[in-house]
């Protein structure tokens, strides 16, 4: 791990383990309704004020509380056009894949590449801290997943290159 | 200390819970079933389930003279269940409100309840024998949010009340009929219904999770989001208070509080365990954790070797097993209430979780 991501990483992680202070909480606009608060967003005072960390231009998280859940957002490090698509496609297929991810919104809010959101039912049958764990592992594989792509599709770019080329030497 | 007495009911959330007076009952709410168990031997069984809720219960208490159980859930309705030889009969109560009911607590006299609602209001609500039904008058004019919380002074008039737009407040909940005229208070003199003694804020201005009297009723104590506990000392009716202290801590949130005599809080919350407290009208602290951390047989002293490593590695795939916490609670506790008292001493006070567990502390 290089030496800027793990205060970067650190701080991620203690900012969650303090916005997962969940509740379960009923709708006050609603009649019998019990959605997400940070979603529904129509009650100004039990949403909390939202918190960016960024570790540079292109690498930040945003994270979004309120009473009842929370929405996390990742900016995922993108240096080139190669690693733009490349991120693009990873985080389509998770996104279509939300179902069996519990957690993950079908749709990142904008400006970012992926969302999270937890509700209070999520903290209530999962362990709070092994949800972290899975946040903070996530945005640490992302990288070295991205990384790899990325190399596996040069060497796979410079071999079919060089086949098509050999012909004419 | 004597080590705290643990019961795993079940893997679901537990919202509230109460023992009956002779702690042979015990009421919980589990989802929208109000369950209850019976003590057999060491442990609890279900004994049985009241059904009459169609959303989340929220909250529940058992009076301990009548044995009256009220309870309060999301579908915006609270039902008193009356002890009778056939078992237990639902009464529907007069809330009218339209959105959640959140919490509800019997007063000390046990004539009235109170039930908080997400529709920023308090319902107070007793019987009225000439239509056999239960009614309530609303309590309405500063709360602009949920009610989350609620606690009854020991004279049965004055009522504390915590919500979401970060105000604890006093109100007068006097009911006339009801209640006989109540001794003058420092929090007041004469009071009628809706009379608001004291409305106090903290600091930071965190959601209210939890208020409480002390056991004389001279001051109140609320812990809100922002991790702190504040009491608050009143002087005289109408005059600002006497003290009003905040404790800050660097844990996260309580979300429940009770009174340990005078001079001591204990509080439990989103650290799956319970803190003392220590202070008076001059200043507080946090002093302890209620329990040493680490249980006996778990975890530390767990062997250690190399062949329990490799071990490890290929069974789960890692060396270290940290999925529990080293704390009695796996999960949040929602909600803690004194068990065994006198003259407002605590001396073994029970605490329910969302990881379905109820646990007995001897302080």
């Amino acid at each position: 791990m290089s030496q800027s991501l793990r205060p970067y990483l650190q701080a991620v992680r203690s900012s969650l383990t303090a916005a997962l202070c969940l509740s379960n909480f009923a709708s006050q606009t609603a009649e019998r309704h019990n959605v997400p608060e940070v979603e529904a967003r129509t009650s100004p005072e039990v949403l909390l004020t939202p918190l960016t960390i960024a570790r540079n231009e292109n690498e930040r998280v945003l994270i979004e509380p309120s009473i009842n859940s929370i929405r996390i957002s990742i900016k995922i490090k993108q240096a080139d056009e190669i690693e733009h698509i490349l991120v693009h496609k990873f985080t389509r297929f998770l996104t279509q894949r939300a179902e069996s991810f519990f957690i993950l919104r079908r749709k990142p809010i904008k400006g970012y590449d992926i969302s999270f959101l937890i509700t209070n039912f999520h903290t209530e049958e999962m362990l709070k801290h092994k949800l972290v764990d899975f946040i903070i592992q996530f945005m640490e594989e992302v990288d070295k997943e991205i990384s790899e792509m990325k190399l596996f599709l040069n060497a796979r770019a410079r071999f079919v290159a060089e086949s098509f080329l050999t012909p004419f030497d | 200390m004597a080590a705290p007495e643990v019961h795993h009911l079940f893997h679901n959330p537990i919202a509230d819970h109460s023992f009956s007076a002779d702690h042979s009952t015990l009421a919980i709410a589990r989802d929208t079933t109000v369950e209850l168990y019976g003590r057999a031997g060491s442990a609890f069984k279900l004994q049985d389930e009241l059904k009459g809720h169609d959303k989340t219960v929220t909250s529940i208490d058992i009076a301990p003279n009548s044995g009256r159980i009220v309870s309060c859930s999301q579908d915006r309705n609270a039902l008193v269940w009356e002890p009778t030889p056939q078992g237990y009969k639902p009464t529907l109560v007069l809330l009218r409100i339209n959105r959640a009911a959140t919490f509800v607590r019997w007063s000390p006299s046990e004539t009235k309840f109170a039930v908080g609602s997400g529709d920023r209001l308090i319902a107070v609500c007793y019987f009225e024998p000439e239509n056999d039904w239960w009614v309530s008058k609303h309590l309405k004019k500063p709360i602009r949010s949920t009610v989350t919380t609620l606690a009854w002074h020991p004279n049965s008039v004055l009522l504390a009340a915590g919500s979401t737009d970060a105000h604890a407040r006093v109100f007068s909940s006097f009911i006339k009929g009801v209640d006989p005229r109540p001794d003058p208070t420092a929090w007041g003199e004469r009071l009628p219904f809706n009379t608001v003694c004291g409305e106090y804020m903290n600091n930071s201005a965190g959601w209210v999770h939890s208020v409480a009297f002390s056991p004389s009723g001279d001051a109140l104590a609320f812990a809100a989001h922002d991790s702190s506990i504040t009491v608050v000392y009143p002087s005289a009716p109408d005059q600002p208070p006497r003290a009003v202290v905040s404790v800050n801590t660097q844990l996260l949130p309580f979300m429940s509080l009770i009174w340990n005599g005078e001079a001591e809080i204990i509080a439990a919350g989103y650290d799956c365990e319970a803190f003392r407290f220590r202070g008076s009208v001059d200043g507080w602290e946090l002093s302890s954790a209620v329990a040493a951390k680490g249980r006996e047989g778990h975890g530390d002293q767990r062997e250690e070797s190399a062949l329990n490593m490799f071990k490890q590695m290929d069974l789960k795939g890692k060396v270290k097993d940290d999925t529990q916490l080293k704390t009695v609670h796996q999960n949040t506790v929602t909600m803690i209430r004194p068990y065994e008292h006198s003259n407002g001493v605590v001396r073994k006070f029970s605490s329910s979780g969302v990881d379905g567990r109820i646990v007995i502390w001897t302080v």
